[in-house]
């Protein structure tokens, strides 16, 4: 952490030392209370009743505590015809997150492995070539995807939101792991092939145990963009299959006569919570992760 | 007794850009042989290909007597000590050690057994459950596990990449010290790559002088030292490096008069009568050590001069006189007590017993 007393060497300064830390603390709480503004209205509305949102103050605490809006949206509310709540959508984003995520980490590891330290014809082009997957926008490969997976028979399943995600995600696992990989000395692959390791077995012993800074990193970078996914979602799924984010996007617009403030804050807070405990769980390693690399040998 | 390593007519090329040339070597069991030359001139590149870490593009090598060209590494029977070490940074030292029997399929009781025999050996014992990062020791005992990861191999060939260049120079020192006896102790066969000429000089038993990929010479420390086949290897081996003295000869009854054009006006005339049939214009290579203090040293074979000094450099045991001949800086190695004086003339006595004679044109010895 930077010391700010060494920016005034002389003694006399002690109190205008004071008075910037006291600004520089000020200022970060402001920002803090702009940032958590928002939650903080999402959280009280959802514990309020309808009555009391309509007449009551934006940022008031409820004068009741009520679940009602957590039941309702976990359960009841309608997203048109059905009146299920967000439980079976939420369950599905499981379905599909996990699975995507996993797969999409290990294939990157893998990639990742190869082209930082099994370079071979070519490997720059093919690196170039992944990261440009990284820069498609979306849109432009919905239609052809679609096809793909009405080929592949995967169209509208759970498998078929996988593999497009596992697919959409692999440019940028590759890149997490490429340039985690690059800066471990290649020496060391060297001296596992003396040792008579092969590809896999060094990859899984020598490499994989270092990995721990950049898995965590890929795995809530992963995880936030498939879980928060809406495009995909909505376009590659049908009834029954829809992840939490279309499901949100149903309850908040499909609601009839007043609209029930209170349940849709509750279900986005719902839909939010995964990727926010993944945050606080990992976050500290998210922060490592981004700056590590070098290995000390 | 075939040779422990035999390369013939090596070549290596990354694309159109040829590595190695032409490279031809051989050594005995027991031998020690180094690869010098300056970065880039493809010592390391030489090495991995004998590991069989680099593929080559033509030629043959066998190392035991059996072909080796196309073989993986594992299968060389060799073990390698890198520059960084490459210890494996989440394994405990004893797993660094044994990762290779572990991988082989060498059962636990002898994986125990060797490990033990090679802690000993190396005095590394404490270490055995620390990480590398774990190593309070520093280099020295990093140093130390890489080369039990070696020995526990018992190979036929060590390969070592400059696995002295990340120490201080006075580990170094030390760490070449315990090398070099271990070494003698196993009476093992090593090829060692540096890019320092003293290491080479104090290791070897054989010496490969490389440059841009092509040997430049291959002999004995003895030799090379004191038969360099060209001026590069004069050059680059020895230090204070080789006085390369631009001279013109011309055939005497006795031998051959060498003339060398001097700072102070007239030339300085030496007589060597042991060389015949030298061309008109030639280098004359003399060691620092060949040029002394008329007063504190005689003998025969020696040839007098008045020399212009223009800088002293005590050193201890030693202290380098620093002129001008023929136009270029001559370093002379005086003893510790000379009465040189920077501006000042000094007699001096060329000790031509040893001298060597370059082509200016090709660089090429000619006697």
């Amino acid at each position: 952490m930077t010391d700010l007393s060494y920016t005034s060497p002389r003694s006399g300064s002690r109190t205008a030392n004071i008075l910037l830390r006291w600004a520089l603390y000020i200022m970060l709480g402001l920002f803090a209370l702009f940032y958590l503004m928002p939650l903080f209205v999402m959280v009280i509305t959802s514990f309020k009743s309808l009555d009391e949102i309509r007449t009551g103050d934006l940022i008031s605490l409820p004068r009741e505590v009520t679940f009602d809006a957590w039941r309702t949206a976990w359960s009841g509310a309608c997203t048109g015809i059905q009146c299920e709540g967000v439980r079976p959508f939420f369950w599905n984003s499981v379905l599909i997150a996990i699975p995507a995520v996993l797969i999409s980490t290990l294939i990157g590891a893998l990639n990742g492995y190869v082209v930082a330290q099994w370079r071979f014809k070519g490997a720059n082009l093919f690196f170039a070539l992944m990261l440009f997957g990284c820069f498609i926008p979306f849109q432009v490969v919905l239609l052809p995807m679609a096809r793909m997976l009405g080929l592949m028979g995967m169209a509208g399943t759970i498998p078929g939101l996988i593999f497009v995600h596992v697919i959409y995600g692999l440019g940028f696992t590759t890149l997490f792991f490429r340039n985690y990989y690059v800066s471990i000395p290649s020496e060391l692959t060297k001296a596992a092939k003396v040792d008579g390791a092969g590809f896999f077995r060094i990859f899984w012993s020598i490499f994989l145990p270092l990995s721990l800074p950049i898995i965590v990193v890929t795995v809530i970078w992963q995880f936030t963009q498939i879980w928060n996914d809406f495009l995909f979602g909505v376009s590659f799924s049908q009834a029954g299959t829809q992840p939490v984010t279309v499901a949100l996007n149903n309850i908040v617009n499909s609601t009839t006569g007043v609209k029930a403030y209170n349940v849709d804050m509750a279900a986005a807070i719902i839909a939010a919570l995964p990727t926010l405990f993944v945050y606080v769980v990992a976050g500290k390693y998210f922060v490592r992760g981004l700056t590590a690399g070098s290995v000390k040998g | 007794m075939a040779p422990i390593l035999e390369i013939n007519n090596l070549f290596k090329s990354y694309g159109s850009v040829e590595i190695l040339k032409d490279i031809n070597v051989a050594i005995e069991q027991g031998d020690f042989l180094v690869l010098v030359g300056p970065s880039g001139c493809g010592k390391s590149t030489l090495l991995n290909c004998i590991a069989g870490l680099e593929p080559i593009t033509g030629g043959q090598l066998s190392i035991g007597g059996k072909d080796m060209t196309h073989v993986s590494p594992k299968d060389r029977d060799i073990a390698m000590v890198f520059q960084s070490y490459a210890l494996y940074p989440t394994m405990t030292v004893a797993k660094n050690i044994t990762f290779g029997m572990k991988v082989r399929g060498v059962d636990q009781a002898t994986q125990d057994e060797k490990l033990a025999h090679v802690a000993t050996q190396l005095q590394i014992e404490p270490l055995l459950n620390r990480k590398p990062g774990q190593l309070s020791g520093g280099q020295r005992q990093r140093q130390r596990v890489a080369m039990g990861r070696a020995l526990v191999r018992d190979p036929k060939l060590f390969l070592f990449d400059e696995p002295l260049s990340n120490l201080d120079a006075k580990l170094r020192v030390e760490m070449r010290t315990e090398i070099k006896a271990l070494h003698q102790r196993l009476g093992a066969s090593m090829v060692y790559v540096t890019h320092d000429q003293i290491e080479a000089m104090t290791l070897a038993t054989k010496i490969v002088v490389m440059k841009g990929g092509v040997i430049q010479q291959i002999g004995t420390p003895s030799e090379i030292y004191n038969h360099p086949a060209n001026l590069f290897v004069a050059d680059f081996m020895g230090s204070p490096a080789m006085n390369l003295i631009p001279a013109k000869t011309k055939a005497n009854g006795k031998g051959v008069e060498i003339e060398i054009a001097s700072k102070s006006g007239d030339p300085i005339t030496l007589i060597d009568t042991k060389n015949k049939d030298l061309p008109e214009d030639v280098i004359l290579g003399v060691r620092p050590e060949d040029i002394a203090d008329a007063s504190l040293r005689g003998g025969e074979g020696r040839q007098e001069a008045d020399c212009l000094i223009d800088i002293v450099e005590p050193a201890g045991a030693d202290t380098f006189a620093v002129m001008q001949l023929g136009g270029k800086h001559v370093t002379a190695r005086l003893h510790a007590e000379t009465g040189a004086v920077a501006g000042q003339n000094l007699n001096l006595v060329f000790d031509l017993g040893k001298v060597s004679y370059f082509a200016p044109e090709t660089g090429e010895r000619l006697n």
